[in-house]
């Protein structure tokens, strides 16, 4: 059909009000990987890539392919025997394929066919032939599940010639971050190579998930990545309702919106500061985070949580808020956003830090779409990528579809690009959130959601990073069978490995923060 | 050069004083401050090791250096290196993927040391628990002085606990 004409396989549209998926079939191998080529030929994206375990209901494992497109989302999957669950590799056709094929090895046990073989999440906590998500995987409950823990060498690749050398950095890094590797590659201060290693942070949340209810995978995803809380609860709630058949009302609608803009200035607020600090300019970080506290404290005095967390739920949202609270939001708005202001006059006049920031960490169009990135990183390169925003053949879910997201981008690719984008979408959900409290409707805030056995689901939100997907697939006992969180970090980590490439080494921090990746939503 | 001084006079002092059930918060703080310097010989500082947290728990440690909470003011600070450090402050269900980092951490940690557990990760394994990837708790892996519960604890939950571990130990 509409996905491109060369393909046999059928998509037919996701029910619900969700981000717009299309779901499909691919029959064989070889249809995904010309299915893949061509979407990647019309300048589409891979978005996630996961695998599942049906043996139980009789089948094999299944591959599941989520490509970004312009109408939205193409869900392909793919079945695959029980005694030799391989498929073709797509990494030569998405580079981004790579590192979610291998964790899909490490934890489902079907692998690419070809292509890098190394383990990503498995760091050698448990044996190379036990895989976690296999329903027959089950061993008694404990520390360690009583594996020994044998943390095994990773094959970096090398750089070789006269004065290279390596610099190992991590898993615990200088700063009060999450943990992962870095391994540059330089001569003197200049950067040859970084590969990462990631992987650190991996908890297992997938395998919690498996046999849960629908409120305890709410409370799960609401701590895959904890600066995004919001984004994976509407992500999973949306894919929740898409499964069930249920629609959350319209008040609840608006109520998710504001809760997720509120999460997207907290988080571009501070990383603006963070990102004065990293080019020594403490002013910005002592300015910025008093901006951020600001906003926070209104969080935990109006929704009772200063980052969100649980606020949103499958069916609705579960705080409200009344004239006076949406007067106090549109105040704080108007406050904040001068403060912006002047600040961003302040940053954009500091020739140190613009000295640091222009031309410093770049990437462009180009390599950005061949990684298949999505959100603020990808717009500082100049794509028109926003799930929020209407484009040629894809309308924003509700209530962006009304509201009117006007997008932001800059084309430079530089970390200057990074901090304009966030100072605008900053400004752009103050707005946004101007706009919707003077126009929450009214009514309830949720309805009930019960599970559908068999049903399965995917949502897509907008956070503040880039798209965050999550998928759900429901067992026949009515508990949860397989959930699947993807953030857009998979895609991003790669882009930072490419930004640094032409940068010295002290100018990795700043380029890092300017992406501000996720180690705990990429290493699950 | 003028605009940037101009705001951080109009700005102002922020910092709060942080309330405490016995006596004038303040004096309190004060009184912690010295003995903090009596017990330790100068100020403490805390090295963060993040062991398998979703990150939440780390924007409220850094919510601690804004200037609301300026904890840096008070000549607590944190440090890069274990070595450098008094106290380890320690986030997450500890991964099976960091428990030797973890561990290398605190064999660094110069003793007299404390290790702080911040979460309910941290604390009792949280959400996360025990798992084919998860250690749960802290004290599953290294010893543990004190624990500061909440997903996440609040700034002031963080300082109350940073304080009473340092009160603890004498």
């Amino acid at each position: 059909m509409f996905l491109c004409d060369d393909t046999s396989i059928e998509f037919t549209p996701q029910p619900g009000i969700g981000a717009p998926v299309w779901r499909g079939r691919a029959p064989s191998g070889e249809d995904l990987r010309s299915f893949a080529a061509a979407v990647h030929l019309a300048g589409g994206r891979i978005a996630a890539i996961w695998g599942s375990d049906s043996r139980q209901s009789g089948g094999g494992f299944r591959l599941h392919c989520v490509f970004g497109i312009d109408q939205g989302h193409a869900w392909l999957s793919l079945d695959l025997p029980a005694d030799d669950p391989v498929y073709p590799d797509l990494s030569g056709i998405f580079p981004a394929a790579n590192r979610m094929q291998r964790a899909t090895r490490d934890m489902v046990g079907i692998a690419s066919e070809g292509g890098d073989q190394r383990p990503w999440l498995r760091h050698g906590g448990w044996p190379a032939d036990w895989y976690p998500l296999r329903h027959d995987s089950v061993r008694e409950a404990g520390m360690g599940e009583g594996f020994p823990n044998a943390p095994t060498d990773y094959e970096f690749v090398q750089v070789g010639g006269e004065g290279a050398h390596e610099i190992p950095v991590g898993p615990i890094h200088a700063g009060i971050i999450e943990p992962g590797h870095f391994r540059f590659s330089v001569v003197g201060e200049r950067v040859l190579r970084l590969e990462e290693r990631l992987g650190y942070q991996h908890k297992g949340v997938e395998k919690l998930f498996i046999g849960a209810d629908i409120a305890r995978g709410a409370q799960l995803v609401g701590r895959v990545s904890g600066d995004s809380t919001c984004a994976y609860a509407w992500a999973y709630a949306d894919a929740i309702e898409a499964a069930c058949g249920v629609t959350a009302p319209p008040r609840a609608q608006m109520l998710r919106a504001l809760l997720l803009e509120r999460e997207r200035v907290a988080n571009h607020i501070g990383d603006l500061g963070a990102l004065g600090n990293d080019a020594a300019f403490a002013f910005g970080l002592t300015q910025f985070f008093a901006l951020k506290e600001q906003w926070v404290r209104l969080n935990q005095q109006l929704f009772g949580h200063r980052f969100l967390m649980d606020r949103i739920v499958p069916g609705g949202v579960v705080v409200d808020v009344d004239a006076a609270g949406l007067s106090a939001i549109v105040e704080q708005c108007t406050a904040i956003g001068a403060e912006l202001a002047k600040l961003r006059i302040l940053y954009d006049e500091h020739s140190g830090l613009q000295d640091r920031f222009v031309t410093t960490g770049i990437i462009d169009a180009a390599l950005a779409r061949e990684l298949s990135m999505s959100g603020m990183a990808a717009r500082a390169t100049g794509i028109l990528l926003d799930g929020r925003v209407h484009r040629q053949g894809y309308t924003p879910p509700p209530p962006y579809a009304t509201l009117g997201v006007r997008p932001a981008t800059d084309e430079r690719g530089d970390v200057a690009a990074r901090v304009a984008v966030r100072f605008d979408e900053a400004f752009e959900s103050l707005r946004l959130l101007r706009q919707m409290a003077v126009g929450m409707p009214a009514g309830d805030t949720r309805v009930d959601v019960a599970p559908v056995p068999g049903a399965a689901g995917l949502g897509v939100v907008e956070g503040w990073r880039g798209e965050v997907l999550v998928g759900v697939q429901f067992a026949e006992d009515g508990s949860l069978a397989r959930v699947h969180p993807h953030d857009p970090s998979w895609q991003a980590w790669l882009a930072l490995e490419h930004a640094v490439m032409k940068d010295i080494v002290p100018d990795f921090p700043l380029i890092n923060k300017s992406f501000n990746l996720s180690y705990s939503g990429a290493d699950l | 050069m003028i605009p940037l001084l101009r705001h951080i006079f109009r700005t102002g002092i922020l910092t709060e004083t942080t309330p405490d059930a016995e006596g004038s918060p303040q004096r309190e703080i004060d009184r912690l401050h010295d003995e903090i310097l009596r017990i330790l010989g100068r100020a403490l500082t805390i090295r963060e090791v993040d062991a398998g947290s979703c990150n939440a728990c780390e924007l409220e440690v850094h919510a601690l250096n804004n200037p609301y909470y300026n904890l840096e003011g008070r000549g607590i600070k944190f440090v890069a290196s274990p070595r450098h450090a008094d106290m380890l402050l320690v986030t997450g269900s500890v991964t099976k993927n960091m428990e030797n980092a973890l561990r290398i951490a605190y064999d660094c940690t110069p003793d007299p040391k404390l290790v702080v557990a911040v979460g309910d990760c941290g604390c009792n394994g949280g959400v996360f628990g025990e798992s084919y990837a998860t250690c749960g708790a802290v004290e599953n892996v290294v010893g543990v002085d004190l624990r500061i519960p909440g997903c996440p604890p609040t700034p002031l939950a963080l300082m109350q606990g940073i304080l009473a571990a340092v009160r603890k130990s004498r």
